[in-house]
């Protein structure tokens, strides 16, 4: 199972204006709740987590990604939430939470089981060690354009 | 003798999942055998009672554990993925 796979169309949102890491959580959060993968507390632990224990990650390339998530008892049903950001967003780094991590990816992951899903966190983790692919998926203009790039 | 890496990031669910796997595949092949357990950093306590050789963590270290850590990112970002296996490597053989 790849990220295309758990990623549906919908919950894709392009070129993102957000100033700060909580729009971008409540949008992508909102999205994925309305479409029903995840429950109504989803996007305020996804907040809670973000403060707590960051998840900005930087990349090889020019841009970095979040992957914002929490714990399994907010998820429904397993899937991926995506967005790309106009103007580059501020996560705090995942292991060092006092430095900036500026975004222009956010992949939110709703998982519902845990120490599962690996072959899909294993494609997610190759899609962030593909610094070409995060290109062409930030510079997209289309939400075909992002699949046709994604593994 | 088996030894055990303690795998911890926030949830237990998603960046540990990705770097027990691959702990698991290095040691594998460099032919240490190895027993990975994932748990949420606010768990790490009680599984460091329990006995470990080393911590691979994927989100801030809040004390000091008393056994060796590491910085897991490489193994989402893939940036110093190499050293890092070394490393884990080094500190596990015997």
């Amino acid at each position: 199972m790849k990220v295309k796979d758990y990623l549906s169309e919908e919950a894709v949102i392009l070129g993102l204006e957000a100033s700060t890491s909580e729009e971008v959580i409540r949008a992508l959060g909102g999205r994925l709740r309305e479409l029903g993968y995840v429950k109504e507390n989803f996007v305020e632990a996804a907040l809670e987590r973000e403060m707590n224990m960051p998840t900005g990650l930087p990349l090889g390339g020019i841009y970095n990604a979040a992957i914002p998530h929490v714990d399994i008892e907010y998820v429904n049903k397993s899937a991926l939430g995506l967005a790309t950001l106009r103007y580059p967003v501020v996560f705090k780094n995942m292991v060092e939470n006092q430095v900036d991590v500026p975004c222009q990816l956010v992949i939110m992951l709703a998982l519902d089981k845990p120490k599962s899903q690996v072959e899909m966190l294993q494609s997610v983790a190759g899609l962030l060690q593909s610094p070409e692919i995060i290109e062409k998926i930030v510079k997209a203009q289309t939400v075909a354009e992002i699949f046709k790039s994604l593994p | 003798m088996t030894k055990t890496v303690i795998v911890s990031c926030g949830t237990a669910v998603a960046t540990s999942t990705v770097a027990a796997k691959a702990i698991e595949e290095a040691c594998k092949k460099a032919g240490i055998a190895v027993v990975t357990k994932q748990c949420k950093s606010a768990e790490l306590q009680g599984y460091i009672s329990q006995g470990a050789d080393l911590i691979v963590s994927t989100t801030q270290m809040r004390f000091d554990p008393g056994i060796p850590v590491l910085n897991g990112l490489p193994f989402l970002t893939g940036m110093g993925k190499d050293k890092l296996i070394e490393e884990i490597l080094e500190l596990l053989k015997d």
